[in-house]
């Protein structure tokens, strides 16, 4: 007798989101399934990879391997942002808008915000505009972006609790994506989408960041909320649940101390490039088998570790 | 499938005498069923049942060791599909492939690797356990003698051949060692179930790429008397293999499912074309079911990723990961170096340790026990109060290695400040920042006083 696999029953969906506008927009989501389950369930959107950039000079904090790729553009956020797109194929282009940071240069909003507008001028791809998680400086900031960049679509990140009456006004005024953030932790993940509704933000305009923990460093915690979140979406009816995911992992990962160490430092630990690599794709893959449906990535090798990744399990 | 209640209560002696704590025979059967008592609670149950009803009750995953001493790797005896269900258990044993027609340099690279590549983190050391060593020719006489050498490394073993003759030999040989005999397939089960019997050692099987394939091993294989199997389904695509893994755990735990109830081999190495590729398959499978894991070669840029992700999806959900409680010395500090103190939650430890050591400033972080709890719920919770830290300050030993007065708290802790300088009089305590990223900042604008 043939053998009959037990088969998940799913009841809900993730809805889909589109990020962007024209022939470049990237829609997400729509899975009936767990992620590459599509032996039971329908998986319309494969995840995507987006890739970030920096709006100030990153030299100072990141390691050779890191900035290799991107020698000549480093200090210089649109011709960053087109190596990012002609060279390395990004489809998603994230703008990390680290040169706002109260805590270091501090710019003003209007100074970020025109930054942001020359980058997304620039090139086609979607854009996701990533802040420095103060309530206050990303809303001045996240305000700027939105007005000058109205019609483009942008996704704002990250909409948290204390700044989503702010940024997601802004988001429904100007007609873009609110990325709604929360601490690992599913109820409050569903809470501020509640809020957010109750804004009046509609249900296509939402992707969910469950906060990203890098490899060592609170991987387990961001896995295990993804698997939960989706489990309630798919399988529960949670429908405050039923969004798109999205992990900021490069950022996390490339901040860790082992993913940086030379092999001057740390000749135990092998060659830095390819360890800084893997830690960072391994994080990624980690997460999208979870659940998530993007990932923002830093290295091209790394990225085109998980593109490849991807298009096996699709 | 488990029995019905109706089934183990054929099995009772039915007397009705209400010690187990239920008042009738059948109630007690049917709580059995479903899990919910223990039969040791009947005194009168025959021996006949007992065997019966645990065979019944075994783990619906076999747990399998292969290999002994140090770097013996026990894998199977999952009771969950996901992690945050209750936990994962038993880490998958990661391996590298040795052959007989490599050459010895080779070979002794990656000896020399497996035994370089170990790390220390949160109290565990991170390395390798395994070797898989192939035989490439048939030549009873060079396998052997490579699986021996490759035994005298302490690493458990994993023999692969398919010839009968020489697995017999190398099998035999190192019996005492348990390795892992590598595989029956459809055109020599009997051969290898009898040896397998025979040497006492655990056994794989190969599929022909089905489940059906792998269903027919085990059950032959289980009627020959082999307890300890592990399962190799043939498939070498990532999806398919993805696909069989979840269907195999499901069918373990959701069916009770005995032929598949058993750990999973992923031959990672036949899977990606180079080590990188090969340690995202490796990824795939510790994130998705695999128990053993076999890669063409052991690298440090590989291996250390693979320990983080192996650590962090097998960490109990329930149970945080701990630094231990102490004095730690970061950038050689002197006695004129600032003192720091947070809980010993590991990724508060993780982050402000490496916070520091970023600054460059030499320093003391003083990791005080909070039984794992991060510094704003140990302070909630009063395990991060102005006298447990006082206490710690004060018996730590730390006063003998400083000549200043000043005691640095997290920011999240500022409510302690007063209640500490009660404790450690003399001492100026000092908050800090409330988060990590601010830590190196702050010291370098500041100094003790």
């Amino acid at each position: 007798m043939a053998f009959q696999p037990t088969k998940q029953i799913y009841s809900g969906k993730i809805r889909e989101v589109t990020l962007g506008v024209g022939d470049k927009a990237v829609t997400v989501g729509g899975k009936t399934a767990y992620s590459f389950h599509s032996f039971e369930g329908e998986m319309p959107n494969p995840p995507r990879v987006a890739m970030e950039i920096w709006d100030k000079d990153p030299s100072a904090d990141w390691s050779e391997t890191a900035k290799a790729p991107f020698a000549g553009v480093l200090s210089d956020p649109v011709a960053w942002a087109k190596k990012c797109v002609d060279e390395y194929g990004a489809e998603i282009l994230v703008v990390q808008t680290k040169s706002a940071d109260p805590n270091a240069d501090n710019k003003s909003a209007a100074e970020v915000a025109a930054v942001v507008k020359k980058v997304a001028d620039a090139v086609d791809v979607p854009i996701i505009v990533w802040g420095v998680a103060s309530h206050e400086k990303d809303t001045e900031v996240m305000k700027a972006v939105a007005e000058q960049c109205s019609g483009k679509r942008l996704a704002l990140s990250p909409v948290e609790e204390g700044d989503y009456k702010q940024i997601g006004a802004a988001c429904l005024g100007y007609k873009h994506v609110v990325v709604s953030s929360s601490p690992i932790d599913v109820n409050l993940a569903k809470q501020l989408n509640i809020l957010l509704g109750n804004l009046g933000v509609k249900e296509q305009d939402i992707v969910i960041d469950p906060t990203t923990g890098g490899l060592g460093y609170g991987l387990e915690y961001t896995y295990s909320v993804i698997e939960r979140i989706q489990q309630a979406a798919l399988t529960q009816e949670d429908d405050k649940l039923q969004q798109p995911m999205i992990c900021n992992v490069g950022n996390e990962v490339w901040k860790s101390k082992e993913a940086n160490l030379s092999a001057e430092d740390a000749p135990e630990l092998g060659d830095p490039a390819k360890r800084g690599v893997l830690m960072e794709a391994i994080t990624a893959i980690d997460l999208l088998i979870a659940g998530a449906d993007v990932v923002i990535l830093r290295h091209p090798e790394a990225i085109k570790l998980v593109k490849g990744f991807i298009a096996k399990m699709m | 499938m488990g029995l019905t209640g109706i089934q183990i209560f054929k099995l009772l002696p039915k007397t009705n005498c209400g010690e187990c704590g239920v008042p009738t025979c059948l109630a007690f059967a049917m709580n059995l069923a479903s899990g919910k008592a223990e039969l040791e609670s009947c005194p009168y149950v025959s021996e006949e049942a007992k065997e019966k009803l645990a065979a019944e009750s075994a783990p619906p995953i076999r747990p399998v060791t292969i290999g002994t001493g140090d770097y013996a790797v026990k894998v199977g005896g999952e009771t969950v599909l996901f992690r945050h269900e209750k936990t994962f258990v038993n880490q998958p044993g990661l391996a590298a492939l040795v052959s007989t027609d490599e050459d010895a340099a080779s070979v002794d690279g990656k000896i020399e690797r497996f035994k370089a590549a170990q790390f220390e983190r949160v109290g565990l050391n991170l390395r390798a356990e395994m070797f898989a060593v192939k035989d490439a020719s048939g030549d009873a006489g060079k396998f052997s003698a490579l699986a021996k050498k490759m035994a005298d490394t302490g690493a458990s073993l994993i023999l692969i051949s398919d010839n009968a003759e020489a697995m017999k030999a190398a099998a035999t040989e190192l019996k005492d060692k348990k390795p892992l005999i590598y595989a029956a397939s459809a055109a020599n089960a009997d051969a290898f179930g009898a040896l397998a019997v025979e040497s006492g050692c655990p056994l794989a099987v190969k599929g022909d790429g089905s489940l059906e394939s792998v269903i027919g091993l085990t059950e032959k294989l289980s009627g020959m008397g082999v307890k300890d199997i592990v399962i190799d389904t043939g498939t070498r695509d990532l999806k398919k293999a993805f696909e069989e893994q979840i269907f195999i755990r499901r069918a373990a735990l959701k069916d009770r499912f005995r032929p598949l109830g058993f750990p999973t081999i992923i031959m990672a190495n036949e899977m990606a074309d180079d080590l990188m590729n090969e340690s995202l398959v490796a990824a795939t499978f510790i994130a998705k079911y695999g128990g053993l894991i076999v890669m063409s070669d052991f690298q440090p840029h590989s291996l250390f990723p693979l320990f983080l992700d192996r650590l962090n999806i097998y960490t109990d959900p329930q149970r945080p990961m701990t630094a231990e409680q102490g004095i730690y010395e970061i950038n050689n500090p002197d006695e004129n170096s600032p003192v720091l103190i947070t809980c010993n939650f590991s990724l508060t430890y993780f982050i402000v340790s490496s916070e520091i050591e970023a600054s460059r400033v030499p320093a003391y972080l003083l990791v005080q026990d909070t039984e794992g709890l991060s510094v704003m719920t140990a302070w909630a919770a009063g395990k991060f109060s102005g006298e447990s830290v006082g206490t710690f300050f004060n018996k730590c030993g730390i006063k003998d290695k400083i000549k200043h007065k000043s005691l640095v708290i997290p920011g999240y802790a500022a409510g302690i400040s007063g209640e500490l300088e009660e404790e450690v009089p003399g001492y100026n305590v000092v908050v800090g920042p409330r988060e990590a990223s601010q830590i190196a900042k702050f010291l370098k604008s500041w100094k003790p006083e």
